[in-house]
């Protein structure tokens, strides 16, 4: 197991607003980030999850517990070791917050600049960076002459400078076009692959999640109410709240108004079945069905692939008698399938 | 026309008067209205160096300072400017007392012009590690120019009319040769020449300040 880049420990985060209640944005948070890996953190906004990636770089202070970053604790330093800290993470920002009193080049080359690197490496430095990501050509373009996702890479570029080995993304894509979105996603991935950069990403998006993350944390009022390997997340989500979030970005399951309308024309109990990368799970579901006595009918579902593995979700509306069906699940259950009746 | 034409020598100097103690007070309080207009936005409770008290008193000296009538405060500096210049009629005292009057006005224009710069740039900065200094001098003020160059235009034509009013208290250039020399001696020749001359030397100074502010805006 490789080690944690990041360590919060926890960590909340209270604001204090004068003559109003307290608002608890992060709430007694536990959460590592392992070195080589994209963690994405995902939550509706309010969930706390902006003002959490701001304490992995301290530009918020939490009201209590600890920040590690790179195995020193940032909660203990000065305003200048901060800094000094400071550029060895990366950040970019949903809504790119370049430099419009700059180039393209001038962007990127700020942080080297802020490190005190001499013009020389400095030009060099952004000329490779450029190139990574693709706007070589634009290097003397002013931001406003870009589009947003050219923006982005300018970011990324920019948060890339100094060579951290830590870049936050926060709410990177959600300012872009979906085509856009997965070219940046793809970026991330490129540099998390081939840089060797650790990425922790926040979003609301479960799609970012499915098309970047190895592993999610999920938040909710301030809180992480769930978290682990991307797939065991989608497949099996414990929490309504990540439940909700892997309908969204799979819609393999019926909403309630589908639910409604399925249910119109189809008298029988409605069971979904979820599908996992097992082999054979489709003879066993036909199987069970078959055994108990039971006739199907496929009414809903969608099967996808998530981290290379099969994951998805069909339900079925099942004909034959309660005990008959009741048998039928048992069945699938005992076979390790999982199995939720619509209701 | 007479009139003019047998003062055309005095008109002359009140020209070069009037630029002088323009352009003087104009860069003087320029740099001072900037120093204080930069200390206004940072000291904001919540901004990069967010004192409330800092920010209170500078606000409320701004605030005493601001709304004082010219004229008044021509005759209210009389002290100060003893001390700083040695005198309290002549051009170059006049120029003292635009360019302290215009500090003001200048620091309330700055500060306008700073909070209008996007905080995510700033938020950008900080995460980039810059210091707070670096990021006022070095993100906050070039990413606001457009606005404060169009502010410091705005500043200059008051900057003409109060060296203007300054003419009362001896301190020379086209107020005073407008006065003296035009409405004293009910020669209105003189005073709409002085009127003409003033509105050129506006008009180039909002010419060249678009023509800057177009610059740096790009657009």
């Amino acid at each position: 197991m490789a080690d944690s880049i990041v360590r919060l420990g926890h960590v909340s985060k209270h604001y204090a607003r004068p003559g109003a209640k307290t608002v608890t944005a992060v709430d007694d948070v536990d959460l590592d980030v392992t070195e080589g890996e994209v963690l994405a953190v995902i939550g509706y906004s309010g969930a706390g999850k902006s003002t959490l990636v701001r304490l992995v770089n301290a530009l918020e202070r939490p009201t209590s517990g600890t920040v590690t970053v790179a195995g020193q604790d940032l909660t203990t330093l000065s305003e200048r070791d901060l800094r000094l800290a400071r550029r060895k993470i990366g950040m970019i920002f949903q809504q790119f917050n370049l430099f419009r009193s700059r180039t393209v080049a001038g962007n990127v080359a700020y942080p080297l600049k802020v490190a005190g690197v001499a013009k020389a490496d400095r030009d060099a430095r952004v000329a490779e960076l450029l190139d990574f990501v693709g706007l070589l050509d634009r290097a003397h373009a002013h931001p406003e002459q870009l589009s947003g996702g050219q923006k982005q890479r300018v970011g990324i570029a920019r948060a890339l400078a100094t060579n951290p080995p830590l870049l936050l993304a926060d709410e990177a894509t959600s300012a872009l076009d979906p085509e856009t979105t997965a070219e940046v996603l793809s970026l991330l991935r490129r540099v998390n692959r081939e840089l060797g950069v650790t990425v922790m990403v926040i979003t609301h998006e479960m799609d970012a999640v499915r098309q970047v993350a190895d592993r999610v944390a999920v938040m909710d009022a301030g809180r992480v109410v769930e978290h682990g390997d991307v797939y065991d997340v989608f497949s099996t989500p414990r929490t309504a709240a990540a439940k909700r979030f892997v309908r969204s970005a799979l819609h393999d399951r019926p909403d309630a108004e589908t639910l409604r309308r399925l249910r119109a024309r189809h008298p029988g109990r409605l069971v979904s079945v979820s599908v996992t990368d097992e082999p054979g799970l489709q003879r066993r579901i036909d199987a069970a069905f078959a055994d108990a006595g039971v006739r199907t009918e496929l009414v809903h579902g969608g099967v996808a692939e998530l981290r290379e593995r099969r994951i998805g979700s069909l339900t079925y509306e099942t004909t034959g008698s309660p005990a008959a069906v009741d048998a039928a699940l048992d069945a699938l259950r005992r076979h390790g399938i999982r199995t939720e009746e619509e209701v | 026309m007479d009139g003019f034409l047998a003062t055309v020598d005095v008109y002359r100097t009140a020209i070069a008067q009037t630029l002088f103690m323009s352009l003087v007070s104009m860069v003087v309080s320029g740099v001072l209205g900037l120093a204080l207009g930069i200390a206004l936005y940072a000291t904001r409770p919540g901004n990069l160096l967010g004192h409330r008290v800092v920010f209170g008193v500078l606000g409320l000296l701004v605030n005493v300072v601001r709304p004082i009538p010219f004229v008044i405060f021509l005759a209210a500096v009389t002290p100060l400017q003893l001390a700083v210049v040695g005198t309290t009629v002549g051009t170059n005292a006049v120029t003292f007392a635009i360019a302290l009057a215009a500090a003001f006005a200048v620091s309330r224009i700055v500060e306008q012009s700073l909070v209008s710069v996007d905080p995510g740039v700033v938020e950008a900065a900080r995460a980039a590690g810059a210091s707070r200094l670096g990021i006022l001098l070095g993100v906050v003020v070039p990413e606001g120019l457009g606005p404060l160059v169009l502010g410091y235009t705005f500043v200059f034509v008051g900057i003409v009319d109060m060296s203007a009013q300054a003419g009362l208290v001896g301190g020379g250039g086209l107020g005073d040769y407008a006065i003296t020399y035009g409405a004293q001696r009910y020669d209105y020749g003189i005073v709409y020449v002085s009127v003409a001359t003033i509105i050129v030397i506006v008009q180039v100074g909002q010419l060249v300040g678009n023509r800057i502010a177009r610059g740096v805006l790009r657009r």
